[in-house]
């Protein structure tokens, strides 16, 4: 059995709704019909262009956003319908790196609130317990003890996604949806995220839906690849396959479209 | 943080009037508190053979038409003054944060209705108004005076909160917070509100400012506290009818109260400035 078992999932976002209340004049299909398995252990790439409904599909996965219809069974478990309740205890299996590092850390916390937030949700520890966790998480990430103190503006783009990372570890999930981690940074501290993360994946058994409009850092890092367009999956299938023998034509053009560059 | 720390030299310097404001504040304050040691007289008591005497080394103020201190009444009025102005906001602001709060954060059907509906309805009313019916309804007495005024009062607030908290819901915090599995009141306690109370505290300061300015228009229509406690709004409206033979009466409540919504104004709008997102970028926060 898959750990995330996607069945034809489908978000409908409104557009032009009345602020009475009525009927919608059209309407946006983001994610359309989508089905796809995430295998323990495994990285999927869910490549295609800006707008192509990734985000969306990956924020659907963990149930940030409700879906027009469909399912997602994660650990066997109907997230569709489970209460918000039980929602909330099942995500501290399932968690998510986000693109942006400046806005996805609260300005007026410190990075030891910031890490220390999952722990204080869902493990009751005592804040001495917590504080040496925090540490731990840290040393995991490739930062410096001494940040705890100091606030989020003070860290580089890296750094923050480093603290980011380190946040979503903390109550050791099993499944991580990295949506654009590195787009937002230099090639070379990109570089270095993407390093950690193998790492992170080796260290705890990391199981990741990684989010990219980049092929090259998508074949690095993915053993399986799913291709999106218009809100539709496209091609699924293991990365050697889709990067030697894409079966669709736009596949092609996104593996066309990108220089042959060494990760 | 120590280049956002105020100090008062510093403050002065910068925003002369700011600090003009903090100084009065703090005045009126320590006289609210420490009303009875600041007083020369007993504020009720009435000495009618001095009645209507002018500003004097003895009455350095005057006395009413009772022959009571004006200064000691002043005095004695600031508490009261100060009392309802700060129970008011109170009150507004913490109806405006829980309804703004969760009209902004859960948005849909019963933010329309939260919005348009009843804010619209207590916005479409003078705050004044309502004021005065619920008093007159309700009888008059420090504690109705204050849910009077803040009937009126927490619109604003909620406003404002609810427009700051549609806005910071969508941040990717607020998101990453949720994706942690924290409650709906965690997010907003934790993470919304400390994020949008810059621009509530400087409402509030200047709501100060309207607190004031509002007992005093209800005692001075005989529906704020009663005789014989001394208030600004019930000086002024006691010497209404001695305005042309002894001003007085009328000047110093009036000055008293120009004094305390100036000073609150001029904080509110120093407040602004010091938060201004685009004066806090200089600073590196």
């Amino acid at each position: 059995m898959a750990l995330v078992e996607v069945r034809k999932l489908t978000k409908i976002f409104p557009q032009g709704e009345s602020i009475f209340g009525g009927a919608a004049k059209g309407e946006v299909r983001a994610v359309d019909d989508v089905s796809l398995d995430i295998e323990s252990g495994d990285t999927l790439g869910l490549v295609g262009e800006s707008g192509s409904g990734k985000s969306t599909l990956g924020r659907l996965v963990l149930r940030l956003i409700e879906p027009t219809s469909g399912s997602i069974v994660f650990q066997g478990q109907d997230l569709s319908a489970a209460s918000h309740s039980k929602m909330r205890r099942l995500r501290r299996d399932m968690q998510i790196i986000f693109q942006d590092p400046f806005g996805s850390l609260d300005p007026r916390m410190r990075v030891e609130d910031v890490i220390g937030e999952p722990l204080v949700i869902h493990e009751h520890l005592s804040s001495a317990l917590r504080r040496s966790r925090v540490a731990e998480l840290l040393r995991a990430v490739g930062l410096d003890e001494s940040a705890v103190r100091r606030y989020p503006h003070e860290f580089s783009g890296g750094q923050r996604q480093r603290i980011g990372i380190a946040r979503a570890l903390a109550v050791h999930p099993k499944f991580i949806v990295a949506d654009e981690p590195v787009s937002a940074l230099d090639v070379s501290v990109g570089a270095q995220i993407v390093n950690l993360l193998t790492q992170l994946q080796r260290d705890f058994g990391l199981t990741y839906l990684f989010i990219s409009h980049s092929m090259p850092i998508v074949r690095y890092l993915a053993t399986r690849i799913a291709v999106m367009y218009r809100g539709k999956l496209v091609e699924v299938g293991p990365t050697d396959q889709i990067t030697t023998q894409p079966q669709e034509s736009y596949t092609r053009s996104l593996l066309e479209a990108t220089p042959e560059v060494a990760v | 943080m120590s280049a956002t720390a105020i100090s008062l030299p510093r403050l002065a310097r910068h925003n002369p009037l700011a600090a003009t404001g903090a100084v009065l504040v703090v005045t009126f304050v320590i006289l609210a508190v420490f009303a009875p040691r600041f007083a020369p007289h007993d504020p009720a008591q009435i000495d009618l053979p001095n009645r209507l005497q002018r500003p004097s080394s003895a009455h350095w103020c005057g006395t009413d038409e009772l022959g009571r201190d004006i200064l000691s009444r002043l005095i004695f009025g600031s508490r009261i003054s100060m009392m309802v102005g700060s129970s008011v906001v109170a009150v507004s602001l913490f109806l405006g944060l829980v309804v703004g709060s969760i009209a902004g954060y859960y948005g849909g059907r019963l933010d329309r209705f939260v919005n348009m509906i009843v804010m619209n309805a207590f916005l479409s009313f003078p705050g004044i108004l309502i004021a005065i019916a619920f008093v007159a309804f309700r009888g008059p007495g420090i504690f109705n005076l204050v849910l009077a005024l803040s009937l009126g009062g927490w619109v604003g607030y909620a406003r404002l909160v609810r427009a700051q908290v549609l806005a910071a819901r969508e941040r990717e915090y607020v998101e990453a917070s949720r994706a942690l599995g924290a409650t709906d009141f965690r997010v907003i306690v934790r993470h919304i509100l400390p994020n949008i109370i810059q621009p509530v505290i400087v409402q509030a300061a200047i709501g100060m400012a309207g607190a004031i300015l509002a007992e005093a228009t209800m005692s001075f229509l005989g529906l704020g506290v009663p005789p014989p406690t001394a208030s600004w709004g019930s000086m002024l409206n006691d010497g209404r009818a001695h305005l042309f033979d002894a001003p007085h009466l009328v000047i110093f409540p009036a000055i008293a109260v120009m004094l305390a919504v100036l000073s609150f104004n001029f904080i509110g709008d120093g407040l602004r400035d010091l938060l201004d997102p685009r004066s806090r970028i200089e600073v590196g926060l």
